[in-house]
């Protein structure tokens, strides 16, 4: 288990390096830069030694090789380097904002799986009932409303019902529990449906799969009660697909919460995203590419390392 | 012993009309066709559909709610709501389909041939593929963006469809790829072999066409995909712009400021994407159920 | 012989048996499926019965209604397609039926046990062994856990899994197919059930390790007076493990008495065609194999009369009328109008001109020389960086066949036939040796010298359902090579196809045809064709008959062989039937992991064999006639076939072999020339 687990981090690394050198690369081709976008729209007449002198206190005057050495340098020290916009160090602008993304991620992930392994197997366990349709719609629309517009509506619908709207400062957890959850539960819920979505989906395929195999037909040919076959014949071995797809989920809830911050006017990791992408602030653009394909990366070895320890062919294989 | 007296109803059916045979297996997907082809036809007529100019200023009816004149009300320059919806329907069908038609034939064209060589071409595309995948779709379709700007091409943003359509090229290669590893093991793909056959042929005649329902199922995923990260792409500005119509752009700027008062503004266009997507997902699951011998009864 | 049947009738006193109740009755049973086409009565009417301690078989082909019959009796029919429609199932006198679920959970594995086809699925993956088989002692029977665990090691004994408490802790997919299917018997005989329900326990099974479970079935059922129904269409198994026997067709029981005397005589004209069209080891190989011409009916809409009456050479008018089963005497029924003029009414076929080619004439140039041919797998292992294991699958390989011959390749699953037959075709690289066709080293080919080469070197596939690629029509499958590879003009192409169709016994009409649409034997059919189509000297055949039903099978069998003396066209017949093997061959080559054991003439090989690897194999499969089988002492080959990942030192039989000693373990014995013509690959002869 221990050798699998070391092999599984050693492979990470290839995976990467890939990341880093593409979207390296992809972001040098940008046509217009930073230093220009920069200068020019603070006004008035740019020369071209300005524009020179600037690229080289910036280090981009040197070559691309040279440049890239010292990115992948400074990311095993982890020295980020400095934002070209603001001028500050990208391990403080991401230090500042991290804790309030993973808490809506987290959040989101929590009342996801809450409503998803139940939604998902009552709606197999009644397959074509009204119930079962029921739940279908329910994830349907989950994958269908966009995350942001569910926030807007979430604000709009607190505002007219309750004629209250959350906290738009951030107040940290430990500063005032209640006040930081009336602040965050609102964007983790509107990105969280979709993800309850998606798994109350797998959930459920995977466990009308598993009813169809033959040893759920052994289980019942020796006398197990029907609930007991549901529960420790069916669930284990549905749950293991429905592992990887929270897993990844959970990467990719990060995605969504690029634009949900915007609603909830919350200054986290996906607002950073965005203002770094509109000002080609490609320094800060890479960094921010760099850990999200950290966490997918990482949220692939907890899963397979979750696989190893539930599934014994996994673990003895 | 002819073919016709094994099959019963529904067979019958959907061998003489498919498109019947669908209705008749899979009302609720039918009703997701229905209402994407009704989308389809107000976006390709929508000159005749739409009260209005999409792009007509009108400062008197600046955030006028719902109303004769105003069917869904009107937006922050007074612009037809109902207008900019349907015209909007243009874009996101647009955008969607071409991005995931895409996507989805790349992809697969290259998940059927990393499938069909395995080794060492197998290795290298895979790697390739874990790699991109380790990018969220939307940070992506943002970076690309940004690298690649606007460029539009008799009124479709190609690079926003580059743009939407990488992302999705190594899910569908995924997909498709173990697909066509089954059906690389059939036996008529070695038969095929034996028969010394070249590779394209192979691939092209007998590998393709035996994932063709994954593909298509894909397609459609991918489509209602697309249409949800365009709309994205538009509110954060970064994917269609000013003064074009498009759903997700409508929920942005002034919508985004202005909503509490005039909630017209976003309900409609919201609602807009939702359906779309919605009708896209439920004809693609029903879709899968009718292609998937596995849920055949 | 005769005297041996009588006494066994003397033993079987028909009134008493009459007299004892059954323990399970199965009436007028009648099971309905809903599919997307319309609905199908898989069982119409079925009546059968089983006496305590009895076993009783259930036989029949494939789609004839036996499986779900024991379903029904299970109450585990697939819900919601398929449910019984009429009819009582009377078990120690309930209507199993009639009773609420509860009862019936209750009984399940406590008074009736059913064992399953697929030892591989039917184990849960995710649980241990010993939690599977403590599940039903703690349901039924209120053990405590520790009760169970002694129970449970107790049972791994008796079904002959050696170091119990160790394996108990293990997961099914430590175990090997024949040790699957051990536990499942170990879970079947936990409570003491009554009855043991036994669905083709032995059909995914090695033919060595078949005898194993059979041998084990019939012991332990016999000393723990379980009654035991078994369901195959093995009609060798039939004969050696069953007391009375029914025989389904098309949903309907045809026949039912006791085993030995349906077999000496059968009463219906399909018992009769059935035993007629197996190809067996213990007769001289004939000509032509008997077959029954046609096709089951399609049970959505069957016929009015008699179910086998379109396929009936004993046909008269009156099966347009429907024949009930009914008692023909010696406490036997059948269900045909001239059931007492059976056997003899059914006529033989008339012996067809001797298919296959003569005896092996003197070795002349052979048309395909494989030497010394070796295949290694490398697959992945264990540990940090997986360190790569190496499977010898095949390991120096070497025979010849000469134009217009067959020669047999036989061997249990892992022995490394099908490798061989897909190196010969070049779909795998070989590691070593050499393979010689018409002088030319296919193994070393360039690509282009391959793919001309391809246009002589032909492959028929097992699986009739996948060897055709379901997007093409069959006409299309068939011009495919003549558009393509003997650039053929399409209207010939299409004329060559329609000949081709006929020549392998379809209408050219089928061309039109989807696979899906055709029955397995016309697809089989269709693979020939296409084979057929590049006019080759040479065709792979492999496992070509294993997945088609006896009467089916016999069909391609005649085909192959018949084409064969038309075409002059040499194959490599793979398959693990050797029955099969011997009615087409001229010379077997016998293999086991990767190696080979003994190659000798047909008549040779299976008269007398040297290897103890051939007579073991020759001994484990049993024969279609219960008087021969009954005589026989049990010769179950011990052991389990080792892994390929590492194979024993020396011999790679030693391991399982009953004459083996120290130096086994040292020499790997060389393939050599005992008689002429005849080589084995053992130090011991």
């Amino acid at each position: 288990m221990l050798a699998y687990a070391a092999r599984r981090i050693a492979l990470m690394i290839p995976t990467l390096l890939g990341v880093a050198l593409i979207t390296f690369f992809m972001l040098r081709v940008v046509p217009g830069d930073i230093v220009e976008v920069k200068m020019r729209s603070d006004g008035g007449y740019v020369t071209q030694e300005l524009l020179a002198s600037e690229r080289a206190r910036l280090g981009l005057d040197r070559p691309l090789v040279t440049q890239f050495g010292d990115w992948m340098q400074g990311l095993v020290t982890l020295d980020l380097g400095t934002s070209m916009w603001t001028g500050r160090p990208v391990a403080e602008e991401i230090g500042v904002r991290i804790g309030l993304t993973v808490q809506v991620a987290l959040m989101a992930a929590v009342i996801a799986v809450l409503i998803a392994v139940p939604l998902g197997t009552i709606s197999a366990l009644f397959r074509d009932t009204w119930i079962d349709y029921v739940a279908r719609i329910f994830t349907i629309a989950g994958l269908a409303v966009p995350s942001f517009w569910l926030g807007m509506l979430i604000i709009l619908g607190l505002l007219t019902v309750f004629h209250w709207s959350p906290p738009v400062t951030y107040t940290p957890f430990f500063e005032s529990p209640l006040k930081n959850i009336s602040q965050l539960i609102w964007p983790a819920l509107a990105v969280g449906y979709r993800y309850a979505a998606v798994v109350a989906r797998m959930v459920r395929s995977s466990i009308i799969e598993v009813m169809k195999e033959d040893y759920i037909r052994t289980a019942r040919a020796k006398g197990v009660f029907e609930r007991m076959v549901v529960a420790r014949h069916a669930m284990r071995n549905a749950l293991l697909p429905a592992i990887t797809v929270i897993g990844l989920e959970f990467a990719f809830l990060i995605g969504g919460l690029v634009v949900t911050e915007q609603v909830f006017n919350l200054n986290g990791i996906g607002r950073l995203f965005v203002e770094a992408v509109s000002r080609s602030d490609f320094i800060l653009v890479q960094a921010l590419v760099m850990l999200l394909a950290v966490v997918f990366v990482s949220m692939n070895l907890i899963v397979d390392m979750l696989y190893g320890v539930l599934d014994p062919r996994v673990r003895h294989g | 012993m002819s073919a016709s007296t094994r099959d019963g109803p529904v067979m019958a059916w959907r061998r003489r009309n498919p498109v019947l045979g669908f209705i008749m297996a899979q009302p609720l997907g039918a009703a997701g066709l229905v209402v994407i082809l009704v989308m389809a036809a107000a976006a390709i007529f929508a000159n005749v559909v739409a009260p209005y100019d999409p792009e007509a200023i009108d400062f008197l009816a600046m955030l006028s709610p719902p109303s004769m004149e105003h069917p869904l009300g009107a937006d922050a320059f007074g612009r037809d709501i109902l207008t900019r919806i349907i015209y909007g329907a243009r874009t996101a069908l647009t955008i969607g389909f071409l991005s995931s038609f895409l996507g989805c034939t790349i992809g697969g064209l290259l998940g059927v041939t990393s499938a069909y060589f395995g080794g060492r071409v197998d290795l290298i595309l895979q790697r390739f593929v874990d790699i991109v995948l380790s990018f969220p779709i939307i940070v992506l379709a943002l970076v690309v963006v940004a690298v690649v700007g606007h460029r539009p091409i008799m009124g479709i943003d190609l690079n926003l469809i580059a743009a939407i359509s990488i992302p999705i090229m190594p899910r569908a290669a995924r997909v498709i790829r173990s697909a066509a590893l089954a059906v690389r093991a059939m036996p008529y793909v070695d038969a095929a072999r034996a028969g010394g056959y070249t590779h394209s042929h192979i691939i092209l005649r007998h590998m393709a066409p035996n994932v063709l329902a994954p593909y298509l199922i894909l397609l459609t995923a991918y489509i209602a995909q697309a249409i949800l990260l365009e709309a994205s792409l538009s509110f954060l500005g970064l994917g269609v712009s000013e003064p074009k119509p498009a759903w997700g752009l409508m929920l942005s700027g002034d919508s985004s400021n202005f909503y509490q008062e005039a909630p017209w503004m976003i309900l409609f266009p919201g609602l807009a994407i939702s359906l779309a997507v919605f009708a896209f997902n439920l004809f693609g699951d029903s879709l899968r159920d009718w292609l998937d011998p596995k849920f055949r009864t | 012989m005769i005297t041996a049947l009588s006494a066994l009738d003397v033993g079987q006193d028909t009134e008493a048996r009459d007299a004892a109740l059954p323990l399970l009755a199965v009436e007028n049973l009648t099971v309905e499926f809903t599919t997307a086409s319309g609905t199908l009565r898989a069982v119409d009417g079925v009546s059968w019965s089983v006496r305590p301690g009895e076993t009783l078989a259930l036989v029949g082909e494939s789609g004839c209604g036996k499986s779900v019959t024991a379903l029904s009796v299970m109450r585990l029919l697939a819900r919601p397609a398929g449910r019984v429609t009429g009819g009582r199932i009377l078990f120690g006198g309930r209507d199993l039926l009639a009773l609420p679920e509860s009862e019936m959970r209750a009984l399940r594995g406590r008074d009736i046990a059913m064992i399953f086809q697929e030892p591989m699925t039917s184990l849960n993956p995710v649980l241990t062994i010993g939690m599977q088989l403590a599940e039903p002692l703690i349901i039924h029977l209120g053990m405590s856990e520790a009760q169970a665990r002694v129970r449970s090691v107790e049972l791994l004994g008796m079904v002959g899994i050696p170091d119990a408490e160790r394996r108990l802790r293990q997961y099914p997919h430590q175990f090997s197919g024949g040790m699957r299917q051990r536990v499942m018997i170990a879970i079947g005989l936990a409570c003491d059930p009554k009855l043991i329900i036994a669905d083709e326990p032995t059909t995914a099974l090695d033919v060595t390790i078949q005898a194993q479970i059979l041998e084990l079935m019939k012991d332990l059922s016999r000393r723990l007076g379980i009654t035991l129904v078994l369901i195959t269409h093995n009609l060798g198994i039939v004969a050696r493990y069953a007391d009375q026997l029914a025989v389904m067709y098309a949903g309907r029981v045809v026949e039912e008495g006791p085993a030995d005397r349906v077999f000496r005589a059968p009463r219906h004209p399909y018992t009769v065609r059935l035993m007629r069209s197996v190809p067996r080891l213990d007769q001289a190989r004939g000509g032509a194999l008997e077959t029954i011409e046609g096709l089951p009916p399609n049970l959505m809409d069957p016929p009015s009369g008699c179910r086998f009456a379109p396929r009936c050479t004993a046909r008269i008018p009156v099966c347009d009328s429907d024949p009930a089963l009914r008692p023909v005497g010696d406490a036997r029924r059948a269900a045909c109008h001239r059931a007492e003029e059976m056997p003899g009414a059914v006529p033989l076929t008339a012996a067809r001109p001797a298919a296959a080619a003569p005896a092996l004439a003197a070795e002349v140039t052979p048309l395909l020389q494989v030497r010394g041919l070796s295949k290694h797998f490398a697959v992945p292992g264990r540990g940090l960086f997986g360190k790569m294991a190496t499977v010898r699958a095949a390991e120096e390989v070497s025979f010849s066949i000469g134009r217009g011959e067959t020669l047999g390749l036989v061997g249990e699953s892992g022995c490394g036939k099908t490798t061989v037959g897909r190196l010969v075709l070049r779909l795998e690289e070989p590691t070593r040796g050499e393979i010689l066709f018409d002088g030319k080293d296919i193994a070393k080919a360039s690509a282009a010298e391959m793919r001309a080469m391809r246009t002589r070197i032909q492959v028929i596939f097992q699986d009739p359902y996948s060897s055709l690629n379901p997007r093409m029509t069959v006409g299309a499958t068939i011009r495919e090579p003549l558009t393509y590879r003997l650039n053929m003009a399409t209207a010939e192409a299409h004329d060559r196809a329609a000949s081709l169709l006929r020549q392998v016994g379809l209408p050219p009409e089928m061309a039109e045809r989807y696979p899906h649409q055709m029955s397995g034997g016309q697809r089989q059919r269709v693979g020939i064709a296409r084979a057929l189509a590049m006019e080759p000297d040479f065709i792979v055949c492999d496992e070509a008959v294993s997945a088609l039903d006896v009467s089916v099978q016999g069909q391609i069998i005649n085909l192959l062989a018949e084409l064969q003396a038309e075409l002059g066209v040499a194959y490599l017949f793979i398959a693990h039937d050797l029955a099969v093997v011997r009615h087409l061959s001229q010379r077997v080559v016998v293999m086991y992991l990767g190696r080979v054991m003994e190659v000798a003439d047909r008549d040779e090989l299976y008269a007398a064999p040297l290897h103890p690897y051939t007579q073991a194999l020759l001994d484990s499969a049993p024969v279609p006639d219960p008087v021969k089988e009954r005589a026989r002492a049990p010769r179950a080959l011990r052991g389990e076939l080792p892994s390929p990942l590492a194979p024993p030192s020396g011999c790679v039989f030693r391991t399982r072999c009953p004459k083996a000693i120290r130096e086994c373990a040292e020499i790997i014995p060389p393939l050599r020339e005992i008689r002429p013509g005849h080589l084995a690959a053992c130090i011991r002869i």
